[in-house]
C-alpha cells in the first residue's frame, strides 16, 4: 500500500536532499562528472560579494514584505468578517489573487507599473505626484516587487485570518462589550491576541516564501537592473543554469535550507509558547 | 495544534438579510471594504480592459476605457503562440498529478494511520522531513535524476516528481487517525481486505480531505514555474505558465495581445475558482491551520 508513495518520495524527496549536499562539495557543470572540492564552494560563498549582496536584498525584501502582508491581511480579514450586504463580492475580490499565478502577476504588474504607459504612473502624474521608474530603475525595482507580491499574498493571509476569526466564539466578544469594551477595543484586546498561533504560522509561512522569491523576479526584472533584484534564489538559478556552477548553486541551496529549517523550528517553539500561554482559540 | 475553526463559514455566501436592514443606513464597513476590494481587483480588471483595447489606446495619455472591444487580441494571442498546446499540457500534467495524489496519498496515509510494519515510524518521519525542504534544494539533483531517466524536456518530467506529495500523505494520515477504529473492525472481522475497507467504508467519508489534496495539488502544479523552466526547452512541451513567460519576452510591448494571453492562461483557474470557491477557500484555510 505504501510502496509506490515511499519509492516516489524516496527518489524525488529524500535522495535529492542527500545528493544536493554531496553536490555542494563538488565542482560540477551538470555535463561532465563532478570533481571533489571539499569545502571550496562554501569558502567561496563567504567571500563572494554578489552572494552577500543577494542575501542583503533578500533580507530587505523579507523585512518589508512579511510585516506589510501580515498587517494588511489582518485588517482585510477584520473588514471581511462583517455581516454586511455584498460581503461575498468583497471576499471574491480579495481572494482571487490567491489563485492568480506568479507568472501572470508578474506580467500584469509589468504593465501596470510600466514607466511610460502604465496606469499607475498616469494616475500619479494626473494627481501632480512624482512618477517612478518602478522595475526599470535600480532604486525602485525591489520595492516594486514588494508591492506586487504583497498584492499576491494579502488574499491568502486574509483567508487564513478570516477562518480563524470565525472560529472565535461570539459570546467572548459580547461579554466584553457588556463590560463596556468598545467593538474596536474587543478586536485589538481579545481577538488579535487569540489569533497569535495563526499569526505565528503566517509569519513563518510568509518568511519561508519570501526567502524563496524567484518567479516574480524572473518575470519582471530578471535580477536587474544592475543586479538590484538579484535575490538569493535568483542567484542560485543563475549559478546553476547560466554559469553551470551546479556545485556552487547546491552550496547556496544547502545554506538556504539550513536557514529555513531554523526558522521552521523557531516557529514550532513560538506556536507552542503561544498555546501554553492560553493563546489558542 | 489549535482547534480548526469552522472554515465553511468563510466561503458561505452572503448572510441572510435581516428584516430590518432595509430601514437601516448601510454599514460604515462599506467605506473600508469598497476601497480594499477595488485595490485588489484593479490589476485584474485593468488586465481585462487592456486585453480589449487597441495598441494605440494603450499608448494614450491619460489612459482610458477601450473605445470598442477588440476581441481580435485574443485571436492574435491564440494564433501567435501554441497557447492551445500549453493549456492542454498544463491540463494533462495537473490532472494526472491530482488523480495520482488522490490514490497514492490515500493508500499511504491509510497505511501509516492503521498498519504497523517494520520501520513504519521511521519511514513516516522521513516523509515528514521532506515537507520542510525547499524545492530549490532538490531542484538540481531532481534534474539529474530526470536526465538519467531520459525524461528531460518531456511532460512526464513534470509529472513523475509530483505523483505523490508528502503533504497529501500527512493530511490523509491525520484524517484517518481522527476516525474511530470501530468503523472498520466489523468489516475486518468479516474478512474484508484493507483495500476493500478503504474503498467501501472510508471513501464516502473522505470528501473534505480529498478535495483539499485535489485543490492544493492542482494549484501548485498548474501554477508552478521554476521546475518547468528548468526541465522543459521546446515550445510544444511547455506548460501555460512557462509558455506565458516566453510569450512575454516575444511580445514585450504589445500590451493588448500580452494581456489577452495572460487572460487566456488564467481563465481555467478563474473559472474553477468561481465554480468551486467554497472548496478552494476551505482547502487553503484548513491547511493553513492544520
Amino acid at each position: 500500500m505504501v510502496t509506490p508513495s515511499v519509492v516516489l518520495i524516496g527518489v524525488f524527496g529524500l535522495l535529492p536532499v542527500a545528493w544536493a549536499v554531496w553536490l555542494s562539495f563538488q565542482h560540477n557543470d551538470l555535463l561532465t562528472p563532478g570533481q571533489w572540492a571539499g569545502f571550496d564552494n562554501y569558502r567561496q560563498l563567504v567571500h563572494d560579494p554578489v552572494f552577500r549582496d543577494s542575501v542583503r536584498r533578500t533580507v530587505v525584501y523579507t523585512v518589508l514584505f512579511v510585516p506589510i502582508t501580515l498587517v494588511l491581511s489582518l485588517l482585510a480579514a477584520a473588514a471581511l468578517n462583517r455581516r454586511v450586504r455584498g460581503i461575498s463580492i468583497y471576499r471574491l475580490a480579495v481572494f482571487v489573487p490567491v489563485v492568480t499565478s506568479t507568472v501572470a502577476t508578474g506580467v500584469i504588474f509589468t504593465w501596470l507599473l510600466d514607466p511610460d504607459y502604465g496606469i499607475v504612473n498616469s494616475l500619479l502624474a494626473k494627481a501632480g505626484l512624482p512618477t517612478f521608474g518602478f522595475f526599470s530603475s535600480p532604486d525602485s525595482a525591489l520595492y516594486s516587487i514588494v508591492i506586487m507580491t504583497v498584492w499576491g499574498w494579502v488574499g491568502f493571509g486574509a483567508l487564513i485570518y478570516l477562518a480563524a476569526l470565525q472560529g472565535i466564539p461570539q459570546d467572548l466578544i459580547e461579554a466584553a462589550q457588556m463590560d463596556g469594551c468598545s467593538r474596536r477595543g474587543a478586536f485589538w484586546r481579545i481577538e488579535v491576541p487569540l489569533l497569535r498561533p495563526v499569526s505565528a504560522f503566517l509569519l513563518v509561512w510568509l518568511t519561508i516564501n519570501a526567502l524563496q522569491l524567484f518567479d516574480e523576479v524572473y518575470v519582471t526584472t530578471k535580477g536587474g537592473p544592475l543586479h538590484a533584484t538579484t535575490v538569493v534564489v535568483y542567484y542560485l538559478y543563475q549559478q546553476a543554469f547560466q554559469y553551470f556552477h551546479a556545485g556552487y548553486a547546491a552550496a547556496i541551496a544547502v545554506v538556504l535550507f539550513v536557514v529555513i529549517a531554523v526558522i521552521t523550528l523557531v516557529q514550532l517553539r513560538l506556536t507552542r509558547d503561544a498555546s501554553e500561554a492560553g493563546g489558542a482559540p | 495544534m489549535t482547534a480548526a475553526p469552522d472554515v465553511r463559514r468563510v466561503a458561505a455566501s452572503a448572510p441572510p438579510v435581516r428584516r430590518l436592514s432595509r430601514l437601516r443606513a448601510p454599514s460604515p464597513w462599506h467605506l473600508a471594504l469598497i476601497p480594499v476590494s477595488l485595490l485588489m481587483a484593479a490589476p485584474l480588471v485593468w488586465m481585462l480592459l487592456t486585453s480589449l483595447s487597441t495598441l494605440e489606446e494603450t499608448r494614450r495619455f491619460p489612459p482610458g476605457l477601450p473605445g470598442s472591444l477588440q476581441w481580435s487580441n485574443y485571436a492574435s494571442a491564440w494564433n501567435d503562440s501554441p497557447m492551445a498546446h500549453w493549456l492542454v499540457n498544463s491540463a494533462i500534467v495537473s490532472v494526472t498529478c491530482v488523480v495520482s495524489n488522490l490514490v497514492l496519498c490515500s493508500l499511504a496515509g491509510y497505511a501509516f494511520a492503521r498498519l504497523r510494519f517494520p520501520g513504519s515510524q521511521l519511514v513516516f518521519l522521513g516523509i515528514l522531513a521532506t515537507l520542510m525542504v525547499p524545492f530549490q534544494v532538490v531542484m538540481i539533483p531532481t534534474l539529474l535524476i530526470v536526465k538519467h531517466l531520459h525524461l528531460v524536456d518531456t511532460l512526464p518530467a513534470l509529472i513523475v516528481p509530483n505523483l505523490a506529495t508528502p503533504f497529501g500523505i500527512y493530511l490523509l494520515r491525520q484524517f484517518f487517525l481522527s476516525l474511530p477504529v470501530e468503523l472498520e473492525e466489523a468489516a475486518l472481522m468479516d474478512g474484508a481486505s484493507r483495500l476493500r475497507i478503504l474503498r467501501s467504508i472510508l471513501l464516502p467519508l473522505m470528501g473534505p480531505p480529498l478535495s483539499t489534496v485535489a485543490v492544493l495539488t492542482f494549484l501548485s502544479v498548474w501554477n508552478d514555474f521554476l521546475w518547468p523552466l528548468v526541465v522543459i526547452n521546446s515550445q510544444n512541451n511547455m506548460t501555460v505558465q512557462l509558455g506565458l513567460a516566453t510569450f512575454q519576452s516575444a511580445h514585450y510591448t504589445n500590451w493588448p495581445v500580452l494581456m489577452a494571453a495572460t487572460m487566456l492562461s488564467q481563465i481555467p483557474v478563474f473559472v474553477l475558482f468561481l465554480v468551486g470557491q467554497r472548496w478552494f477557500v476551505q482547502s487553503i484555510a484548513s491547511t493553513g491551520i492544520k
